[in-house]
């Protein structure tokens, strides 16, 4: 068992969580209230990810974040180390191919409030943030711990695109998916498969006990 | 003191001019898809006309010309949705508790209860608003919309989800709330009889216009047009002609070979749309002796009758007008007194202050109406 790889993946995981889910939350509202015409280019945009192969992805992440670009020269002024190849890059990354899963279940829990029930909001005498806290928010919460939940684990067994930006570099960015295949490729198979039953176990464990929570949350909280 | 309307927009189409009066209930009344929601959507800042000026006691809350536009949050409405409109996450002490939040955490709830025992579901504070019954949350609707003491009370087809029997409860509940706090309320509403009940004051809207508006019976009496008629459910339309060959220079309205007096006079003459309302078309005893005095005779044949409840329809064809179809209403009762067979012949009275007289156009078109 490659525990290095494990935390790293884990870390990887929950620092993409960290720092997605506060960018997907108002991205996500304006997609859900926005009537504008560029609303279908942006959610094209977004879901890009989702169709794309991890390979493609990868690469033109590495191409604009690479030591040629204009951000992966400036990252290394900044930071004296290269974007690509390291854990900073593959946060980045992680980020940006895990933007439909975490904006996605949110605008649909945001959609999911009726107008009527928004608009009354308003008719109670709140301001916008009264409005969003006290209604939108606790109103979405499942779609915000799906989102949660889809992220989480797609960051824990991503890939190609970790492959493609990250490298091959123990405890910087050899992930428990890359630690995988390297145990398969060197015939240890039975690494592989007590990493893969872990990774297993975590994703289908995390994934029903949300599953359930969204269902009874969202029971609660449905429209009249 | 009153709700100054003038509301011009596209896609919902709107071009209304009118006032309302404060104090009263109104009901704005009108086919579904006519535009009624939309202007309580517009009164409440929830919608935003092209052109708008929305006076409330003198003080604006929309003036497209001023550039001036209260927000929802700072009008002084209560607002009950079609569907409510509830909050589902919270009890139903925390729906009313939102509409308090100017208040302290302890006085809010305090008051928010005084409200829900206002509306009798004092009982019901805990539950939460899917463990109500389609009357609780229209009354919990109700509650909230009360609590913020608006100026304005605002009801959107509040009785379209709920069974008859709890319908005629909310009325007198609404009724009765009406008559303790005296709010100048607008209850939009496709319901002709129920508009009837509540309302002291009626706006007939169609496509956005308003065709007429002023005092419930008197706009259920006299409809100013055929739009309007016909949105007050009067079958009995019909094309006449003005003449002035009546007595003294009198206007006559001419249908087929009948000459019908007219109470109303126009400056026009030539053809002309009327009608009647079918409890105003009068079945004549032969056994009284009439003479003279019997006004607008009309003799008919009876093609069909339908008893409806307390009611009897019955469809007459005028023996000089055999095209022309007249619906009559009566009590079902009169059946028994005065048996009718359909091909019997009998004789129709319709008095000239009965008869409508319509303008061609309704004065919708910045038509003002208080």
């Amino acid at each position: 068992m490659d525990w290095q790889s494990f935390s790293l993946s884990l870390q990887l995981a929950l620092v993409t969580l960290a720092l997605l889910l506060p960018l997907s939350i108002p991205a996500a509202y304006w997609l859900a209230t926005t009537q504008r015409g560029i609303k279908p280019w942006v959610e094209g945009l977004i879901a890009l990810p989702l169709v794309l192969p991890p390979t493609v992805i990868g690469f033109y992440l590495l191409i604009v974040l690479g030591r040629q670009s204009w951000l992966g020269q400036a990252y290394e002024q900044l930071f004296g180390q290269p974007l690509v190849f390291s854990f900073s890059g593959l946060v980045l990354a992680s980020i940006i191919f895990n933007i439909p899963f975490a904006v996605q279940p949110i605008q649909r829990a945001f959609e999911a409030i009726p107008l009527e029930v928004r608009e009354a909001g308003q008719c109670c005498g709140l301001g916008f943030w009264q409005r969003f806290l006290r209604i939108d928010l606790p109103l979405s919460w499942p779609g915000m711990l799906s989102a949660a939940v889809i992220t989480f684990a797609h960051t824990l067994g991503e890939f190609g695109v970790v492959l493609m930006v990250g490298g091959n570099i123990p405890g910087e960015t050899k992930t428990v998916a890359i630690s995988i295949y390297d145990r398969t490729q060197a015939f240890d198979l039975a690494g592989a498969n007590a990493m893969s039953l872990l990774l297993l176990a975590i994703s289908l464990t995390t994934i029903v006990v949300s599953y359930g929570l969204v269902g009874r949350m969202m029971n609660a909280r449905r429209p009249v | 003191m009153s709700l100054e309307l003038v509301l011009h927009n596209q896609g919902p189409d709107l071009d209304l001019h009118a006032t309302l009066p404060a104090g009263r209930i109104t009901a704005l009344l009108g086919p579904s898809g006519c535009g009624k929601t939309s202007i309580l959507r517009a009164i409440a800042g929830l919608l935003h006309p092209k052109h708008a000026r929305i006076r409330m006691h003198g003080e604006v809350w929309s003036d497209s010309d001023m550039r001036r536009f209260v927000p929802t949050r700072l009008r002084p409405i209560g607002f009950v949705p079609q569907q409510y409109g509830l909050f589902p996450h919270l009890t139903a002490l925390g729906n009313v508790m939102m509409s308090l939040r100017h208040l302290s955490a302890t006085q809010r709830s305090v008051s928010a209860q005084a409200f829900l025992d206002q509306v009798h579901i004092g009982e019901l504070a805990d539950r939460y608003p899917r463990a109500l019954s389609g009357g609780q949350r229209q009354r919990l609707a109700l509650a909230r919309a009360i609590a913020r003491e608006p100026q304005l009370l605002l009801l959107d087809e509040p009785f379209s989800a709920v069974d008859r029997t709890t319908k005629r409860l909310l009325y007198v509940e609404i009724k009765r709330l009406h008559e303790q706090l005296g709010l100048t309320t607008v209850l939009v509403t496709h319901d002709l009889d129920e508009a009837a009940q509540l309302a002291s004051h009626l706006c007939l809207i169609d496509q956005g216009r308003l065709l007429q508006a002023g005092p419930t019976r008197e706009v259920l009496a006299r409809p100013c047009c055929e739009s309007a008629a016909r949105l007050l459910d009067i079958p009995n339309i019909f094309e006449g002609r003005l003449d002035n060959t009546g007595a003294e220079g009198s206007q006559v309205l001419a249908w087929g070979p009948h000459r019908l007096k007219v109470d109303q006079r126009f400056n026009v003459a030539g053809p002309f749309r009327w009608g009647i309302q079918p409890g105003n078309v009068l079945m004549v005893r032969d056994d009284k002796p009439w003479g003279d005095h019997l006004e607008n005779p009309v003799a008919c044949r009876i093609v069909e009758h339908v008893e409806l409840g307390a009611e009897l329809l019955v469809w007459l064809t005028p023996d000089a007008l055999p095209n022309e179809t007249l619906q009559m209403r009566l009590p079902a009762r009169a059946l028994q007194r005065h048996p009718l067979q359909p091909g019997q012949h009998m004789t129709v009275c319709l008095r000239r202050n009965d008869l409508l007289l319509f303008r061609d156009e309704a004065p919708g078109t910045g038509g003002r109406a208080a």
